[in-house]
This record gives C-alpha cells, sequence and structure tokens, in this order.
C-alpha cells in the first residue's frame, strides 16, 4: 500500500498534477509519525511512510495548505474524508487546490494500548495479519490486532470515502459498530452518577489545548478561549469548574459539525473521552431530527442549522428527564 | 545501605504518612500513572514513569498569590502565602530528580521564589531507581544515571527487597522517620542491578544520542537554521509538550474577578501559545516556527548559556510519548546537531 501510494505520489509530482503531497513522516521508532508535507521525490524517500499508525487525521492542515500556492495531493482514510467534506461546507477549505486520494483503512493502532501489555523498549513492530510481532530490547513479543486499535477504530463509523478524486484500495461501506454504546451507559445513570462521572474524567484536564489545536471542526481565527476580550480566555483554572466550561462549550460549539473523527481523545495526554460528549450530542441529534452524519456531504443543511416546523421543541428536552 | 522486605511496603508508607504527608505514583483508571497522596490500600504503581511529572508538587498548574479585597474604596492587599507543609515525594526517577535542580536554578535564584522556596525546603525527595527503561529514554544524553538516581534519599528495589541511601543532609535526617524498620545490608543485589541497567541503557535506540554543537556559541548559527521551518511546519501549537515536561517552568501571571475583589493567580504558561509574552506592542513570536523554535533554544541553547552548560532537559521521554504529531527534542537534535 505505502509503495503503491508513494509511487503515485511520485507520479502526480512529476506530471505537475500537484506541488505538495500531504501524508505521514517516518519517526524514530516506527509508531511516532508525524504528518508532513513532502515537496519532491527525495522527501517522499527519505520517509513518507503509511502504516497502521497513521492515525492523524490530515485535513485540518488543508486549511492552511489550500492556501498556498498550486495543487496539494491529500491522502485520506475513510475518516478523514468526513472532516475534509464538512471543512469544505464550512468554506474552510478550497477544495480546487486539493487532489484527493482516498486510502483504504483497516483501523489504526494505538501504542499506549500496545504498551499497556508490559510491553516497552520497542525498536520495531512489524504487522502480520492479525497482530503485531514487537521486537524490544528485552525480547519479542506478539499483541492481537484487535486489542490495539484507537478507540474510534473498534467502533468504525465508515469504512466508506465520502469524497476523492481517485482511489488506492477499496471503498467500504457505513457501518454500525456499536458507537453510541458507552454514552447510553452514560444516560441511563443517575444524574448524580454522571455528574460523578464528567467531574472526575475532566478534573484530569490539563488545559494543554491539544484537542482543541487537532479538532477539525475548531478552525476559530481566534478561540474564545484565547480572546482576552472574551471574559472566558483563561490559560489555567481560575475555579474547579473552568476545565468542566471549557469542554463542554467546546462540544456545544462543534454540535452538528463534529464528524466523530475522535482525534480530541487520541491526542489527550490524559485520556479523558472527550469522544462520549460529542457522541452524546449526535446521538441527542439523530434523535431529536432525524438521522444526521456531519461530513456525509458537502451540501446538505445541518439540523441545528436549519429551521423546520417538525423541529423538536426545546421542552423535549424536559420530558426525557434530563437526559 | 539499609533494606527493608518488600511484603513489608505498605508498613513503610504507614510509618511516613503518619509522620508526613506521602506522594507516590499511583496506577490511575484510565491505565496512566499519576502522582496522588497516599492513604491505606493505596498500591504504588509500577509503571516506569507519571504521565505529568513531580514538578507539581514544587510548581503547582495554579496558585494564588495575592488577594485583593475591595470594599468601597479601600483595597486590602492580602499576602496568601503559607509555609508549605512537610511532605515525602516517593518513587521519583532519577529524571525528574535531576529536573529540580533545574527548577531551583530559575527559582532559587536570587530573588527567590519564595512559593517554590518554602515547598523545596518542606519537600524530601526519595527517588527511585529504574530496572526497565523504555525506547523513548534518553536521560544517559544529559550525564544522568537511572540506576543512581539523586534526591535527598535513594532508593532500589532489588530481589525482593527495596534499598535505601541518604543522599543528601535533609535525606539523612528524614530517613529517621522510617529507619526503625530497615536494617544494614550489603549492596551486591544494588550493584548487581546498576551494571545491569548500564547494559539495558547502551541498547536503547536513542541511546547514541548527541548533544554535541549545542551550546552558547552556536547560538546564531542553530537560530538561524532553515531547518526550523520543516521542524514545526506541523506543529499545533498546544501546550502538551509543555505542560507535562518537567523542566518547563514559565508561567503567566492573571487575575481573576470575584467580584469583591481581585484574586491574582499565576498559572503555567507555555511558550507554544500565540500570546505568550505578549506585550504591550504585541506578541513577540508571529507564527508557530518562532515560538518551536524559541522552546528548543530555550533548553538546548539558552538555559545551558546561562546555567554553566548544563541543559533544560532530563531525557525523561514524555514528550516523546505524548506529542499529538510526534514532533519532540530528540528529533530536533538529530535534525539540528552537529554530526
Amino acid at each position: 500500500m505505502q509503495e503503491i501510494m508513494k509511487k503515485r505520489a511520485e507520479e502526480l509530482l512529476q506530471d505537475g498534477s500537484v506541488n505538495r503531497i500531504l501524508g505521514w513522516k517516518a519517526g524514530e521508532f516506527v509508531y511516532d509519525i508525524t504528518p508532513f508535507v513532502f515537496g519532491s521525490a527525495e522527501e517522499l524517500d527519505q520517509g513518507f511512510v503509511y502504516n497502521d499508525f497513521c492515525g492523524n487525521n490530515l485535513s485540518k492542515y488543508l486549511v492552511s495548505e489550500s492556501r498556498k500556492e498550486g495543487k496539494i495531493l491529500a491522502f485520506l482514510k475513510p475518516c478523514d474524508t468526513y472532516s475534509f467534506n464538512q471543512l469544505v461546507k464550512e468554506h474552510r477549505i478550497l477544495r480546487e487546490n486539493i487532489y484527493v486520494i482516498g486510502i483504504e483503512c483497516g483501523g489504526k493502532a494505538d501504542i499506549d494500548k500496545i504498551k499497556a501489555n508490559g510491553i516497552s523498549g520497542i525498536v520495531g513492530i512489524e504487522s502480520c495479519g492479525s497482530g503485531f510481532t514487537v521486537d524490544t530490547i528485552y525480547g519479542r513479543e506478539t499483541v492481537e490486532k484487535n486489542s490495539a486499535f484507537l478507540e474510534r477504530c473498534t467502533v468504525c463509523k465508515s469504512k466508506k470515502h465520502v469524497v476523492y478524486d481517485e482511489l488506492i484500495g477499496e471503498d467500504g461501506e457505513v457501518l454500525d459498530a456499536g458507537r453510541f454504546d458507552m454514552v447510553e451507559k452514560i444516560e441511563a445513570m443517575t444524574t448524580d452518577e454522571r455528574f460523578e462521572f464528567w467531574r472526575g474524567e475532566l478534573s484530569r484536564c490539563i488545559r494543554c489545548n491539544a484537542c482543541r489545536n487537532v479538532c477539525p471542526a475548531c478552525t476559530c481565527e481566534r478561540c474564545v478561549f484565547d480572546n482576552e476580550n472574551s471574559g472566558a480566555a483563561s490559560k489555567a483554572s481560575a475555579d474547579t469548574f473552568e476545565e468542566n466550561m471549557y469542554h463542554i462549550i467546546r462540544a456545544f460549539h462543534v454540535a452538528g459539525r463534529c464528524t466523530d473523527c475522535g482525534e480530541c481523545s487520541r491526542v489527550c495526554p490524559q485520556n479523558i473521552p472527550l469522544h462520549l460528549l460529542n457522541r452524546k450530542i449526535i446521538l441527542d441529534i439523530d434523535e431529536l431530527y432525524g438521522e444526521f452524519q456531519a461530513g456525509e456531504d458537502t451540501e446538505t443543511c445541518a439540523p441545528l442549522t436549519a429551521f423546520t416546523k417538525e423541529d423538536a421543541e426545546p421542552g423535549t428536552v424536559n420530558k426525557k428527564g434530563g437526559n | 545501605m539499609l533494606k527493608l522486605s518488600l511484603t513489608r511496603l505498605d508498613d513503610l508508607f504507614t510509618v511516613i504518612a503518619d509522620k508526613e504527608s506521602l506522594y507516590l505514583p499511583v496506577d490511575t483508571a484510565v491505565g496512566q500513572a499519576q502522582f496522588k497522596k497516599w492513604e491505606s490500600g493505596v498500591k504504588m504503581s509500577t509503571a516506569l514513569n507519571t504521565v505529568r511529572s513531580a514538578k507539581d508538587y514544587f510548581f503547582p498548574q495554579t496558585e494564588n498569590i495575592v488577594d485583593f479585597r475591595i470594599q468601597g474604596k479601600n483595597i486590602e492587599i492580602v499576602d496568601t502565602r503559607n509555609e508549605s507543609e512537610d511532605f515525602i515525594l516517593f518513587g521519583v526517577r532519577a529524571c525528574d530528580a535531576k529536573s529540580f535542580t533545574i527548577l531551583d536554578k530559575v527559582f532559587l535564584a536570587e530573588p527567590a521564589d519564595t512559593f517554590y522556596k518554602s515547598r523545596r525546603e518542606h519537600g524530601t525527595v526519595i527517588t527511585l531507581a529504574c530496572t526497565r527503561p523504555e525506547e523513548t529514554c534518553f536521560c544517559s544524553a544529559f550525564g544522568i544515571d537511572p540506576a543512581n538516581p539523586a534526591g535527598d534519599i535513594s532508593a532500589w528495589i532489588a530481589e525482593g527487597d527495596i534499598y535505601f541511601e541518604a543522599v543528601t543532609k535533609k535525606g539523612a535526617d528524614r530517613i529517621g522517620i522510617f529507619a526503625s524498620l530497615l536494617k544494614d545490608a550489603d549492596d551486591s543485589a544494588v550493584k548487581a542491578q546498576k551494571e545491569a541497567t548500564a547494559e539495558i541503557m547502551a541498547k536503547l535506540p536513542l541511546s547514541g544520542l548527541n548533544l554535541k554543537g549545542f551550546h552558547a556559541d552556536a547560538l546564531n548559527e542553530k537560530f538561524r537554521s532553515p531547518k526550523w521551518a520543516e521542524l514545526s511546519k506541523m506543529c499545533l501549537g498546544c501546550g502538551t509538550c509543555t505542560f507535562i515536561c518537567p523542566t518547563c517552568q514559565c508561567y503567566d501571571i492573571r487575575d481573576f474577578d470575584t467580584g469583591h475583589g481581585v484574586r491574582r493567580f499565576r498559572c503555567w504558561d507555555s511558550c507554544m501559545y500565540s500570546d505568550f509574552t505578549k506585550m504591550s506592542a504585541g506578541d513577540p513570536r508571529h507564527t508557530q516556527l518562532e515560538r518551536f523554535r524559541q522552546r528548543f533554544m530555550h533548553k538546548l541553547i539558552y538555559f545551558p548559556a546561562n546555567n554553566d552548560g548544563v541543559y533544560g532537559c532530563v531525557g525523561c521521554g514524555r514528550c516523546l510519548a505524548r506529542c499529538p504529531i510526534s514532533m519532540n527534542i530528540a528529533k530536533v537534535v538529530k535534525t539540528l546537531g552537529d554530526e
């Protein structure tokens, strides 16, 4: 797969179709992959990589990259294409300056889950069939791939590319893998239990802003939390509810626009399950306005930005007992 | 050298906690180790290190520094400083122990930071030797021996026992709290462990990380390197690396309007943020390239230039593990270092 992608990138560079390639660059230990914009065949040779650890969603980089001179080739996994479409819909990326190659994805691995087996000192990881062979300075270990997926991949919502100019590998189907199961568990809690659950999770927040900065739905020129004139700017908690407010405001701001790409939870250094806040709102929208998937296309008016006479009344939420 | 059977670890913690607050690494429900206050029933984590560093205990993320209470036309200024209580920080790794000496250079230089100083004076650091370093570890590049950690008291877990040795005068004094549990021991098990760890360190992928070329004389050359553009290009501008870093020490001072006064607090700041060191004329570093460069120039050039060659990094590897785009100081050193 990696070699086919690289060859195609070289061809498109050479025939002048694109002048840059947005992809992933190899790091020091197989899994520490950095997004990168490659400008030449030499750069591609030096580090272009596509493997089980290319979890980063590259769509957001196109907000700035699509405004540069020339056309850029972007390699997008199925879930990345939803973010891409949503950004096109919001006029945040310039579609005409991007050549999209959709690439097949079998799910991406979470190095922390591999390490949770007590594996450390990793010097190499090979993918073989349904498992990983991990070479460490302490010996060789094997890990089942199924046990090492990123959370979002364990409940993959779609293997289908909703946008592409060209496809490498197979296109898949929209899936139903139970991504709302945990939301339903939390809904089943009592109000006090739920409050305690979220207070506990959000209390670990260190306000590094990684969730916001990686989020493809967070593309404000200046975030309210960075704006000193907003009255809400804060680098750290002035009181014990500050972090809670930050995450709740963010979840509401991306409501109806969040594609559930899961990057927020992937990057959180404190393992806060931030995706659950977004999924709760997605589930509510599905229930109150009919099923809606942000990023599925670039035209449909989102339920929260369109008025219809059939819209749910505000009182509906009260009838649900605050759930 | 003194030792205690590992089966009596709970007795040890009970005795210490009876005298002073005891903080040690604990596994959390989300599978990470974090420093927590010990109480009966709490188990010490066996993880190599905590996600957040131990610096929090001397330099917390947020602390109030002064209150202004306003009544009519009167403003009362309240000094909110309290003398820190005595506490013991247990299970600190060699890298984090070294980070305290780096923070000391910043906060204890005259005029000393009284908030930090009080905590340093009242805190006792008991370190624990590493036996299973990870691929992200590169403390040896900074002259740190993970098998021989500093701190006030050093500890080793070997062959079913935990060994102790006081390092500082404070350590020699504080070991008295639990000395009644310890018995004299020879150091053969510890010696063997040190040798084994040294062999492992040599096998680590970053063991050869070379800091040659990072010194005060190279300031202009490194600052002007065209490679910063490539290194910083994809940086998200979040503060993860700075907040989990044991040596990052920049902070901001902010006012919180309480409605009937002002609570002035300081909080960690990040050079990765767009308003970092913002002045009346605006932000001195306009792009992420400049912010990114600042972080690494500070650690690898400016800090050693002002502090007898001591780098502002201890090779703990936290930023290697946590950066959302896996860009980090090891990659910077490899890209910009001399051959």
